[in-house]
C-alpha cells in the first residue's frame, strides 16, 4: 500500500476542511477501502477518518422516523435499531461477520455503492434520505450506477434518515465467500405503497422492482407477484451465477421478503 | 512516523507507525506481540481478530493511528495472571480445537468476544459469530465443542469428528 498522511478530525467542518484538499479520502470503518487500498486500487495523499466525529454516531428518532449517523458501525445499528426498524436491524446484522461489522459503517457503505452491498437495498426500499454537510438527498436522486453516487468530490454523508414502514423485511442470498448478496431484496410496505429494492443482481447496481411495486400495493400477498416475471437483460453474469438464475432469485427473494414481512 | 500510544493488554505502549502501518503490524513489528497472525491480510481470515475497546476486529484492516488511545486486548492477554491457560483457551486444548494452530489466536478473540456478549450461545449461534475465522485443519467442529465447553455447558454428548 502507499503510504498516506492520516487525520482524524472531531468535526464535521474539520473532515470537510481536510477533504477539500487535492488527493484526500474519507476513511470510515474501512472495511472496503483498506483492502482496495492494498491492492493498490487507492492510492490517497491524505486520509481524513470520519470516526472520531460524535454527531455522526448513534441511532435515535426523529423527525422524518430513525436517524442513524452515518460513521455507525454495523453492529450498533443491528442493536439499536432493532425496536425501531427490525428489518434494518436484521439487514445490518447480516452483513460480512461480526468483526467486519464492528467496523464497518452505514456511511461508508452508501458512499462505496457495492453493486452487492445489503445497505442501498434498505435506503432505496425505505425511500430514505442521505444527509450530507451540505444538503439532503432523496435515496431515488442517490444511487447512479456502480459505485456511483449523487455526492460530490469531499462531500461527507453525516446521517441517513429512514422512514418506519408498517412492514418490511430484508432476504438475502449470500455468496458464501464474500458474504456480499448474490441477490438480496428489501421490501418495505407504507401507507402509501410498497417499495421493493433490489441489490447484487443488476449490472447497474441496485434498483427498484416496479412491477413488483405495484402489485404488492394492490395486493401485499407472497402470490402477488406470481404472474410477474423480472427482465434478465441488465442482470448480472458471473461465475457464481447467470442473468436468468439472478433474474429468477430476484423473484423468488422477493416472494420470501414479502411472507417475512408478514409474519 | 508518527509515535502512536495506545494500552495494550492492559500496558501503556508507544511505537513509530507511518500512515499506512495496520494495527496488526504495529503489535507484530512495533511491539512485538506475534501472537496475532496474518492469515489472508484480505479481512477474510480472521486470524488477526483482536480485541479494540472490547469490540473484536480484524487488526489486518485498520489502520494503528485510527485506534490511537484504544485499548487492545491480543492473545498475549488472554491466559490468566498466573500465567496458566483461560477457560477458553482450556477448552481449545481439552477439545482438540486446534491442530496448526495458525487460525487459533482468532479464533480464541473472536470467541471471546461471543461469550462476552452471550455467555450461554447455541452451537448454532457459535457457528454464526465465527463466520468471519476460517481454519483449515480442524473443520470446526472442535473448535465449537471447545466454545460450547468453555461456556460452561455439557458437550459429552457432542461426538468428536
Amino acid at each position: 500500500m502507499h503510504n498516506f498522511d492520516f487525520v482524524k478530525p472531531s468535526t464535521i467542518a474539520d473532515a470537510a476542511q481536510a477533504l477539500s484538499h487535492e488527493g484526500a479520502q474519507a476513511l470510515s470503518g474501512g472495511q472496503t477501502l483498506i483492502p482496495t487500498m492494498k491492492q493498490r486500487l487507492a492510492a490517497p495523499a491524505t486520509l481524513v477518518s470520519l470516526t472520531a466525529i460524535p454527531e455522526m454516531q448513534g441511532v435515535c428518532l426523529g423527525d422524518g422516523g430513525l436517524h442513524i449517523g452515518a460513521a455507525t458501525p454495523h453492529a450498533v445499528v443491528a442493536r439499536e435499531a432493532k425496536a425501531h426498524y427490525p428489518a434494518l436491524a436484521a439487514l445490518a446484522g447480516g452483513i460480512g461477520d461480526p468483526a467486519v461489522r464492528n467496523r464497518g459503517t452505514i456511511g461508508g457503505s452508501l458512499a462505496n455503492n457495492d453493486p452487492a452491498a445489503c445497505y442501498p437495498s434498505a435506503v432505496l426500499a425505505s425511500g430514505a434520505t442521505v444527509v450530507t454537510n451540505t444538503r439532503k438527498i432523496a435515496a431515488d436522486d442517490y444511487f447512479q450506477g456502480l459505485f456511483s453516487t449523487a455526492l460530490h468530490d469531499g462531500e461527507i454523508i453525516t446521517s441517513i434518515v429512514f422512514p418506519i414502514p408498517e412492514k418490511a423485511a430484508y432476504v438475502k442470498f449470500d455468496q458464501p465467500a464474500s458474504r456480499f448478496a448474490l441477490t438480496g431484496v428489501f421490501v418495505a410496505k407504507y401507507a402509501g405503497g410498497v417499495r421493493v429494492a433490489v441489490t447484487g443482481a443488476s449490472q447497474d447496481g441496485v434498483f427498484r422492482w416496479k412491477d413488483a411495486e405495484a402489485a404488492l400495493s394492490a395486493d401485499f400477498s407472497p402470490a402477488a407477484i406470481k404472474g410477474l416475471a423480472m427482465e434478465s437483460g441488465t442482470m448480472i453474469h458471473d461465475l457464481h451465477g447467470t442473468q436468468a438464475y439472478r433474474a429468477n432469485l430476484v423473484k423468488v427473494l422477493t416472494g420470501r421478503a414479502v411472507a417475512a414481512a408478514l409474519a | 512516523m508518527t509515535k502512536v500510544s495506545m494500552t495494550v493488554n492492559g500496558r501503556a505502549v508507544s511505537a513509530e507507525a507511518e500512515g499506512r502501518t495496520l494495527l496488526v503490524n504495529y503489535l507484530r513489528e512495533g511491539l512485538g506481540l506475534t501472537g496475532t497472525h496474518v492469515g489472508c491480510d484480505t479481512s477474510q481470515c480472521g486470524a488477526c481478530v483482536v480485541h479494540v475497546d472490547g469490540q473484536a476486529v480484524k487488526s489486518c484492516t485498520v489502520f494503528a493511528q485510527d485506534v490511537a488511545g484504544a485499548d487492545v486486548r491480543t492473545i498475549e492477554g488472554m491466559a490468566n495472571a498466573d500465567g496458566s491457560l483461560s477457560t477458553l483457551q482450556q477448552a481449545f486444548q481439552d477439545h482438540h480445537g486446534l491442530q496448526c494452530g495458525y487460525c487459533t489466536p482468532g479464533m480464541v478473540m473472536s470467541s471471546a468476544a461471543l461469550l462476552a456478549e452471550n455467555p450461554k450461545p447455541t452451537e448454532a449461534e457459535v457457528r454464526y459469530h465465527l463466520e468471519g475465522n476460517i481454519c483449515r485443519c480442524t473443520g470446526y467442529h472442535n473448535i465449537v465443542k471447545a466454545v460450547l465447553a468453555a461456556s460452561g455447558q455439557d458437550v459429552t454428548k457432542i461426538a468428536a469428528e
